[in-house]
């Protein structure tokens, strides 16, 4: 820890004096929320005690093989179409003008409020052998061999469609705040529109892009629903298999472990990319400098646009509404508003804590920039990669041994009757929620922050202004716009979120997501899609209000 | 209102509500929507409160576990023998001496050490496209694996419990090397890959992408409800064999008693009121299901299909087997 003190000259103890060293309030703050998130890990791993060859074996011999495959080729497929997507859109919207562009700018968000597995239900309702398109089509032409969208294909443009906004989003703070200067730049060296866009803007804004990727992989690895539906196997449905098919704890945890070590590699590498940040605000793009397309190009812009937004969004939310409309008559009832309530109430207050911690984290990192610290807030946010189900026990078993204990001693010393302390309250599910979203809360956050430069912050103090001062009057209104980001994320993750919220809530607490749960169980799709359509309606009004706010804090 | 009415008005609702209703919790493995009309009733009849949580079973015998002593759940229900086995197993449910449930529920479909019992029956059983196929072509579970069957085939996940009991209890009957060889002759015959629930599969043999398939009888009966003009027939397998194999693969969704359950003696008589005659019909026709009482009638629609042999062999075995079978399925290539 004596390293951590930066200032003070290395003090060697005398004889018999013991020096403490000088612990921050910070590290210590950053270490215990990084503690946090490493208690499901470590709950998970705890079982590696027992070593049960017999199960590891036979999934290594017949299972693994295959997942490997599976997961190298999603993250793959998913990563470069993520990219390809969220940079092409976010470098038209913020740096070119063509017809649509403001309504774009909001709209190519939307699909952040349909959660992936609603998609993939849709998808395959509609494009699947027994669907509309392909019967129609059988009807007219004849028996004919159509792509399969129930395959890797078909996993792969889901996943891509429900996750490029995070992409998307990032990708178009970043060039709409450096992507002028990094043009002009080009172009007074000679290069031309399209090489200034390769090989100074794009490279400028990697480290934000790498930062909106990790997000959509880490959750690409972590989703079950998705892959439930497309029978897809990846790390995660192995994990479910050995945990409940084959009653393997240890073996679950032992794949568990490998994909913490994915992840955490992949956390390495952005990392060093991260350090190649440039920081400060490099000036606001004026509307002015927008490149204005040929009509050419305007109308393929407009087209291409158009094409994402139908087919991620307007597509299945109409034959959601199409399904719903069939079932509203005898499913909707006045429960419905307590499950709507129930839902708006969690991600409202998850938000509210992801998006505390996540600033109180990116702020020790700024008080004490050391490398365990750094260390610490990546390890904080691996939460996001894992497996819903894995996390909500991981974090239930030590809960209720707390619980069990806090019972125990409260019936020996104060007779308490009950049987519940925790476990009856919200306390586990917002805990598992912040665990498990500090990512999608501390990105955005962080990379705002960053933005900030010292300079800033000696003139402020320069001027007079105290710490706290400094917080509230200064960096709070800066850094609006990251927090906003940071709280819609976070909202909208936790309102589709589903094995978390099935396992942890009280009694009475039905959510929408966990209707859909109830209704895709059983194969009933059609009347999935009324929780469904009221979880994207209630997504939609945080997004709405983000783009809305951040466009008049932009130009 | 004079003081004294007033008082005796007051005196009269005190007395009227009970200080505190009792209340029996239940975790559920098996869906709101089918359980809630049954807790209602048992709540109409006896005035008992039923409070609930519902989850994957998996989960909720993870949280059950960790919960320990202090759990409030007094009942477990869940969907699948090999589930309820797998809880006694953990030693989360506690025998219990019931002459009502010994007489209502048959003995394979209950555990011989009295930890859980069956509610409701369903069979998984073979459904075919009637305009591509007669009744004469199928004959047993084992059959589908025959090459004829090339390309004809469509089969649910084997993720999916309700397979995972089928092998299991097949392991039971044939052998694992049989068993195994069968499967691997379903995964060659399949047409398509494997679909995430029964009711896609059965839509694709009407829409003529494969024959025939497996489901549990009640996506079926949902299915033909929703729309009666499908071509869809069911057939009723191994009904002429003589051997251990003899009958239509059933299993039950059940219940048992928590073993740290605070209301033991209101939990029982849930499941004891589940098993009686106005619960069997309410519970089995919400899902078109079979009784497991053998006394009571099945929902006509039900029992439109015909009557059927069904396996006697104690489903507790679909637990028991659970982990072999899923190895079998790996080892085979069923996805």
């Amino acid at each position: 820890m004596l390293s951590d003190n930066l200032d003070a000259p290395l003090k060697t103890p005398s004889a018999g004096v013991f020096v403490w060293p000088r612990f921050s309030g910070w590290m210590l703050l950053a270490l215990l929320i990084a503690a946090l998130v490493l208690v499901p890990v470590a709950v998970t791993f705890s079982s590696f005690s027992h070593t049960e060859g017999d199960t590891l074996a036979h999934l290594t011999e017949f299972v693994l093989p295959g997942l490997i495959v599976n997961t190298l080729w999603l993250v793959l497929g998913v990563g470069i179409a993520v990219s390809v997507l969220g940079v092409s859109l976010a470098w038209l919207v913020a740096m070119c003008e063509f017809p649509g562009r403001r309504l774009f700018d909001w709209a190519l968000l939307l699909p952040l409020a349909l959660p992936a597995y609603v998609t993939a239900f849709v998808a395959i309702g509609l494009l699947d052998f027994t669907g509309p398109l392909q019967t129609a089509l059988r009807e007219a032409f004849g028996p004919m061999q159509l792509p399969e969208i129930r395959s890797r294909g078909g996993v792969i443009l889901v996943m891509s469609l429900a996750l490029y906004p995070y992409v998307y989003l990032i990708a178009k703070n970043a060039f709409s705040t450096q992507g002028a200067i990094a043009l002009e730049a080009a172009q007074s060296l000679g290069l031309s529109r399209t090489q200034g866009f390769f090989r100074v803007a794009l490279p400028m804004a990697r480290p934000w892009i790498a930062a909106g990727l990790m997000l959509a992989l880490m959750e690409t690895l972590a989703d079950f629903g998705t892959m439930a539906i497309f029978n897809y196997d990846t790390f995660t449905t192995a994990i479910y298999k050995a945990w409940y098919s084959l009653f393997s704890l240890p073996a679950a945890a032992q794949l568990a472990s490998i994909l913490i070590l994915f992840v955490l590699v992949a956390v390495v590498f952005e990392q060093r990319s991260r350090a190649k940040m440039r920081y400060g605000a490099v000036g606001r793009s004026a509307a002015s400098r927008r490149i204005k397309l040929s009509p050419t190009m305007a109308a393929l812009a407009l087209l291409y646009a158009s094409t994402v937004l139908a087919i991620a969004f307007i597509i299945p939310v109409t034959q959601l509404a199409l399904w719903a409309r069939d079932v509203m008559a005898d499913d909707l009832d006045s429960r419905y508003w307590a499950f709507a309530w129930h839902s708006l109430l969690l991600a409202g207050m998850g938000a509210l804590i992801v998006v505390g911690v996540s600033l109180l984290l990116a702020y020790a990192g700024r008080q004490r920039p050391t490398k365990t610290m750094m260390w610490a807030q990546r390890l904080a946010t691996i939460g996001y990669a894992f497996p819903g189900a894995v996390l909500a026990v991981g974090l239930f078993i030590p809960v209720a041994w707390l619980d069990n204990w806090l019972i125990d001693t409260g019936r020996d010393w104060f007779g308490f009757e009950g049987h519940e302390v925790l476990k009856g309250t919200l306390l586990v599910m917002l805990l598992a929620y912040l665990v498990r979203f500090l990512a999608v809360g501390f990105g955005p956050i962080e990379s705002g922050l960053h933005r900030i430069t010292r300079n800033v912050d000696e003139a402020a103090r320069n001027l007079g202004t105290g710490a706290a001062g400094l917080l509230t009057r200064v960096h709070l209104p800066m850094l609006r716009a990251s927090l906003l980001t940071a709280a819609v994320f976070a909202f909208v993750d936790i309102m589709k979120e589903m094995p978390i919220t099935l396992m942890t809530r009280p009694f009475g607490w039905d959510t929408l997501a966990v209707r859909v749960f109830e209704m895709t169980s059983e194969g009933e799709w059609e009347r999935a899609a009324l929780p469904s359509l009221a979880i994207v309606i209630a997504g939609i009004i945080p997004i709405i209000l983000l783009t809305w706010r951040g466009a008049h804090s932009h130009g | 209102m004079k003081p004294t009415q007033l008082l005796a008005a007051f005196a009269l609702c005190a007395t009227a509500l009970p200080v505190l209703a009792e209340e029996v919790v239940v975790y559920s493995a098996r869906n709101e929507q089918l359980i809630k009309p049954l807790f209602d009733a048992y709540t109409r009849d006896t005035g008992v409160q039923i409070k609930f949580i519902t989850d994957k079973e998996g989960p909720l015998m993870a949280r059950l576990k960790a919960e320990g002593r202090n759990t409030p759940a007094d009942v477990l229900l869940t969907v699948d023998a090999g589930n309820l086995w797998q809880a006694s197993e953990e030693e989360l449910l506690r025998p219990i001496q019931s002459k009502i449930l010994t007489a209502n529920v048959p003995a394979h479909l209950r555990d011989p050490g009295n930890e859980w019992f069956g509610l409701s029956v369903r069979a998984r059983t073979l459904i075919y496209n009637t305009s591509k196929v007669k009744p004469a072509d199928l004959s047993t579970y084992e059959d589908l694996a025959n090459p004829k069957w090339k390309g004809r085939l469509c089969l649910r996940t084997s993720k999916k419990v309700y397979n995972q009991s089928l092998v299991a209890m097949m392991i039971t009957e044939y052998g694992e090397d049989k068993t195994e060889d069968m499967v691997r002759g379903w995964v060659s015959n399949l047409a398509t890959s494997p679909f995430p629930d029964d009711t896609k599969a059965m839509e694709a043999v009407a829409a003529g992408q494969c024959d025939v398939t497996l489901v549990n009888t009640y996506y079926y009966g949902r299915l033909m409800e929703k729309n009666p003009n499908l071509p869809l027939g069911i057939f009723w397998p191994n009904q002429n064999l003589k051997n251990k194999a003899a009958g239509v693969h059933v299993n039950i969704s059940g219940a048992g008693v928590t073993r740290n359950a605070k209301n033991p003696a209101g939990a029982q008589k849930l499941i004891e009121w589940l098993s009686s005659d106005k619960a069997q019909n309410l519970f089995a026709d919400a899902n078109l299901e079979y009784p497991v009482n053998p006394k009571i009638a099945p929902d006509k629609t039900v029992a439109a299909w015909g009557g059927f042999k069904q396996n006697l062999i104690n489903v507790k075995e679909a637990g028991s087997l659970q982990v072999q079978a899923v190895k079998l399925m790996d080892r085979a290539g069923y996805k």
